[in-house]
């Protein structure tokens, strides 16, 4: 199962719901694209819903970093929401927890990218 | 090497389509060897790194280059033997992917969370033969099944991590 997204607007803020795998090949592809095409849209206020990936490697994490780069690049902001145990445990062992903002609540997510 | 060991091994060919069935593999070897759900994701992830190391970046993706998987489950440790058919690499080399300057590079974490999830890794580059990646997680005793006391270290290996 490679990575299925289904986007949606929540005030300013566009979620990204995302399930399956971010993976080296098929899954970082797709996510590549689908950041682009939503920083092409003039999307710079991203939250990542990951509650459903089941599986993320490096490369994957990689992928959550050129992102976050990306779209901050273009003066807007990527924080990512619902972490399951493996991917929490992965961004703290690389120490990428403390670069992203984290979030386990989607309305106080959202709230939060009117304050930053 | 323990000549009682179980051994299971697999031939790959270089293409990415078969990693989830490597996993798949990997989990049922450690679920067999005793380890839990936590130790299994970890053993999982490593042979994934290093199966995609071997296809992506040793045999470059070559259809006509094979990546040859082992695992070995002995009295106190599970052992996996990665080689494929490149050039090899330095991990000594690899930089650190903590490091502030590089904590923003998209790249550069796969060997770096196989050190931090296996109790030893080592790579072995040798001419001809290309580049295999061994790696060990030790068994806790309380997940052994009692098959007599060995305990011998393979031969060539040392603590790199």
């Amino acid at each position: 199962m490679s990575l299925k997204a289904t986007v949606r607007q929540v005030d300013s803020v566009t979620v990204v719901d995302m399930s399956g795998r971010i993976t080296l090949g098929e899954g970082c592809s797709q996510m590549r694209g689908l950041i682009r095409e939503q920083i092409a849209k003039g999307n710079k206020n991203l939250l990542l819903n990951l509650g459903d990936v089941t599986y993320i490697d490096s490369s994957g994490i990689g992928e959550l970093v050129s992102a976050f780069t990306a779209v901050s690049n273009q003066g807007g902001a990527l924080k990512l929401l619902n972490l399951t145990k493996k991917v929490h445990d992965l961004l703290q062992i690389t120490k990428l927890y403390t670069v992203f903002d984290v979030h386990d609540d989607e309305a106080k997510a959202v709230a939060s990218f009117n304050r930053s | 090497m323990d000549p009682a060991a179980s051994v299971i091994e697999l031939t790959l060919e270089s293409s990415l389509k078969h990693m989830e069935m490597v996993e798949e593999i990997a989990r049922r070897v450690s679920k067999a060897a005793g380890f839990g759900s936590e130790d299994e994701f970890q053993i999982e992830l490593a042979v994934h790194e290093t199966v995609i190391n071997a296809i992506a970046h040793g045999n470059q993706e070559d259809p006509s280059k094979k990546v040859w998987l082992q695992f070995r489950i002995s009295d106190d440790r599970l052992e996996i033997h990665v080689r494929d058919q490149g050039s090899g690499f330095d991990l000594s080399k690899v930089p650190d992917p903590l490091a502030e300057a590089n904590l923003l590079n998209i790249s550069g974490r796969g060997m770096f969370l196989v050190q931090q999830f296996m109790d030893e890794t080592q790579v072995v580059t040798s001419g001809g033969r290309g580049t295999e990646v061994i790696m060990i997680k030790r068994r806790k005793p309380q997940t052994q099944p009692h098959q007599g006391g060995k305990d011998r270290e393979p031969e060539g290996h040392r603590k790199t991590s």
